[in-house]
């Protein structure tokens, strides 16, 4: 309904002021969740500031489904005025074969080299020299999230790593306690997996595998590590019989299960719900082990048009969105950490302050997206949506398979 | 133009001909035109976008050693002969049912057929609902008493196509009930006098007599169905995304998500050509026995 009413009151205000100069920019976006919408309207309002008029393109439903739209109706010559995009790879085709429009002008004018923090969102963005997106906000996927209550309640203590974590997971199998909450849509497989790449394997070995294609050592005692944790994180979300992420995060708010292994992003939902961070419930970066965590993010992408206001509108939407008081807002609503390193978090949560200290000691890995296709991307994510749904399948036949995959990775 | 002298075989018909024009171009270029860019794109190595730079039957080889691909196929192949059977046996029940004169028979077909109304997504999402063991009809029977009666088919790898078909059942039978309703009413009542002097019992006139002088409306009922079969898609999504597991992936999946999530055109394309051999091979022998028989019969 948010959608709706977003929608309706884009259409409003755009019947209702019409200036000289407003011009209407399609923005799509894939935000559609309580607090996703609430950010968005932030960037909104910051632009209708400027006069011009924004027209809600909101998808319902995941990036998964929302990007094949995107990418067709940009490539089908239908572009919006500017769109949410993931980082990454996806996009780069679309760059290459000429669909998109480069902001460098923008980016110089207004600084953003000295501001945009960190630097790598920045090179993600770059192609040949030019900068092609805005970067909005940065998500890291590397978070176990805990239900404190359901731990103290069953007179254990909050673990405080992955081990600790899969030692109290019988206790609670005697309560009838799901351990760990999961969806069962496939990018929740691929997080999970990768979550335990870098967490358990550490960021050195995940690099090495994604970025380096070393398949032998893919297939190494290494890795082989982290096939075992993911044996475990199988038999631990067992009875997980939920389809989205929020629904297994309202698995967790409810106290049917104790915790929860996903991005940043999920937070919202819990502070949506009446909980605390630190209080109601804990939040273990790189799930203590390996704090590390993915510096990787929203951006905003402009397709290429030719009408002069559209473009100007363009670069008018591309500085709200860098723009620090729109940085502060919208990082506030979303949960997310700022892309500047001169926006202080207008009160954060202890789990947002985490993630600020592991961004400032410069404790980042690269996302997968970014290191390889898609294709390979969606090949991992097969093999993962087949190795958590069958408890048969062994963690060294996966692991083989993996190495398989990385060997003719691209 | 003339019309005076004798119209050569071309000019018969001609406004019939002028008329099927549109159609005609739109067949060849939408239908066979795109078809064959398809294919001939399945032998490049594209991404996103098509490129030609030839990569031979790469794809191909690729497609054939993916699990995905192969559990797809298996998944089709047991959705669809089960379907196929019972959707046939199922309407055709019905549709006997219904034609033993009984009370309310608009109703009751109205009922049935309604389903047919109702988009994949729709049926699909409804039956996730009632098939969920948290507030389906697991949920209901529980809460009636029965407190260890379990009724999950979608969480269940080895169930979830029975899931998926139960929802394509309840879709597609009303639809086949409505043609099979037709062909018996097209039956002659002369028929049914003649079997009930002889003593024949009705069952055996169902299925000696009557079936056999319906198979026009059998083989346009065979057509849909397996129509639907083979594009099964949106009754997966709504249902199951594919899972739990691979366990319920589709080839008509596959091909979307090469496409568009991967970004792998030519592999997706690779697999709708296959996709389209399939078709060829069920459609070539049925329009040769039935246009081909025509003649001689």
């Amino acid at each position: 309904m948010t959608k709706f009413k977003t929608f309706a009151l884009g259409m409003l205000t755009a019947a209702a002021a019409q200036p000289v100069l407003a011009t209407d920019l399609e923005v799509t976006h894939w935000w559609t969740s309580g607090a996703e919408a609430a950010a968005i309207r932030v960037i909104s309002e910051g632009f209708q500031k400027s006069g011009n008029t924004w027209v809600d393109g909101a998808i319902a439903g995941a990036g998964g489904v929302a990007r094949p739209l995107i990418t067709s109706r940009i490539t089908g010559g239908d572009p919006m005025g500017a769109t949410q995009f993931t980082h990454g790879q996806a996009m780069r085709e679309l760059i290459e074969a000429g669909f998109m429009r480069d902001v460098t002008e923008v980016a110089e004018a207004q600084g953003w080299k000295d501001q945009i923090f960190p630097q790598s969102l920045l090179d993600s963005c770059t192609f040949e020299g030019k900068l092609y997106c805005v970067p909005s906000n940065i998500h890291s996927q590397q978070w176990l999230w805990l239900n404190n209550a359901v731990f103290t309640d069953n007179g254990l203590s909050v673990p405080q790593n992955w081990d600790e974590f899969v030692a109290a997971a019988p206790k609670l199998r005697e309560m009838d306690i799901i351990p760990l909450a999961q969806g069962q849509q496939s990018w929740q497989k691929q997080l999970m997996f990768n979550v335990l790449m870098v967490s358990i394997g550490g960021p050195e070995l995940f690099e090495r595998v994604y970025a380096g294609r070393d398949a032998d050592y893919a297939a190494g005692s290494d890795v082989a590590k982290v096939f075992k944790a993911a044996a475990e994180a199988r038999d631990l979300m067992e009875g997980s019989n939920v389809q989205a992420w929020n629904e297994a995060a309202n698995l967790m708010i409810s106290g049917r299960a104790a915790g929860q292994i996903m991005g940043d992003w999920v937070q919202g939902e819990f502070t949506q719900a009446g909980m605390t961070a630190g209080e109601d419930f804990s939040c273990l970066p790189g799930l203590g082990v390996n704090e590390y965590i993915t510096a990787a993010g929203d951006a905003f992408y402009f397709p290429k048009v030719d009408d002069p206001e559209i473009i100007a509108a363009q670069d008018v939407l591309a500085g709200v969105i860098v723009s620090p008081e729109t940085q502060v807002e919208f990082t506030k609503a979303k949960g997310a950490l700022p892309v500047r390193r001169d926006v202080e978090l207008r009160d954060p949560t202890p789990c947002m302050e985490k993630g600020m200290a592991i961004l400032k000691e410069g404790h980042i890995v690269e996302s997968i997206n970014t290191m390889v296709s898609p294709d390979t991307v969606g090949r991992v994510t097969d093999l993962m949506i087949e190795f958590f749904a069958d408890p048969s399948f062994s963690p060294e036949t996966a692991q083989a398979e993996f190495a398989e995959i990385i060997a003719t990775a691209d | 133009m003339s019309q005076s002298g004798k119209p050569t075989g071309l000019f018969k018909n001609l406004s019939a001909k002028i008329a099927a024009v549109p159609m005609v171009l739109t067949a060849l270029v939408v239908f066979v035109g795109c078809s064959v860019w398809t294919i001939v794109y399945s032998f490049t190595n594209s991404r996103l976008l098509p490129s030609t730079k030839w990569v031979g039957l790469d794809q191909y080889e690729r497609l054939w050693g993916t699990r995905r691909w192969l559990i797809s196929i298996e998944n089709l192949a047991i959705y669809g002969i089960l379907m196929l059977i019972l959707a046939l046996v199922l309407g055709f029940l019905l549709a006997a049912l219904i034609d033993q004169k009984i009370r309310f028979e608009d109703g009751f077909r109205t009922i049935f057929l309604y389903p047919y109304a109702l988009s994949f997504i729709v049926t699909g999402l409804v039956w996730q609902w009632l098939l969920n063991p948290e507030f389906g009809i697991q949920h209901a029977v529980r809460s009636l008493g029965f407190e260890t009666f379990t009724f999950d088919p979608l969480y269940n790898t080895n169930t979830v196509l029975y899931g998926v078909l139960i929802a394509g059942l309840w879709h597609t039978s009303g639809l086949v009930m409505c043609l099979m309703l037709a062909g018996l009413r097209g039956i002659d009542e002369d028929v049914w006098k003649a079997t009930k002097i002889d003593g024949i019992p009705a069952w055996k006139t169902y299925l000696l007599v009557v079936i056999p002088m319906m198979r026009p409306v059998f083989i346009t009922t065979l057509v849909l169905i397996t129509s639907a079969i083979i594009k099964l898609y949106d009754l997966v999504i709504a249902q199951t995304g594919g899972g739990p597991g691979l366990a319920s992936e589709v080839p008509a999946k596959f091909v979307f998500d090469m496409m568009f999530v991967s970004q792998n055109l030519a592999q997706g394309f690779a697999a709708s050509s296959m996709m389209l051999v399939a078709v060829i091979v069920v459609i070539i022998p049925w329009a040769y026995l039935e246009f081909g028989g025509k003649k001689h019969g």
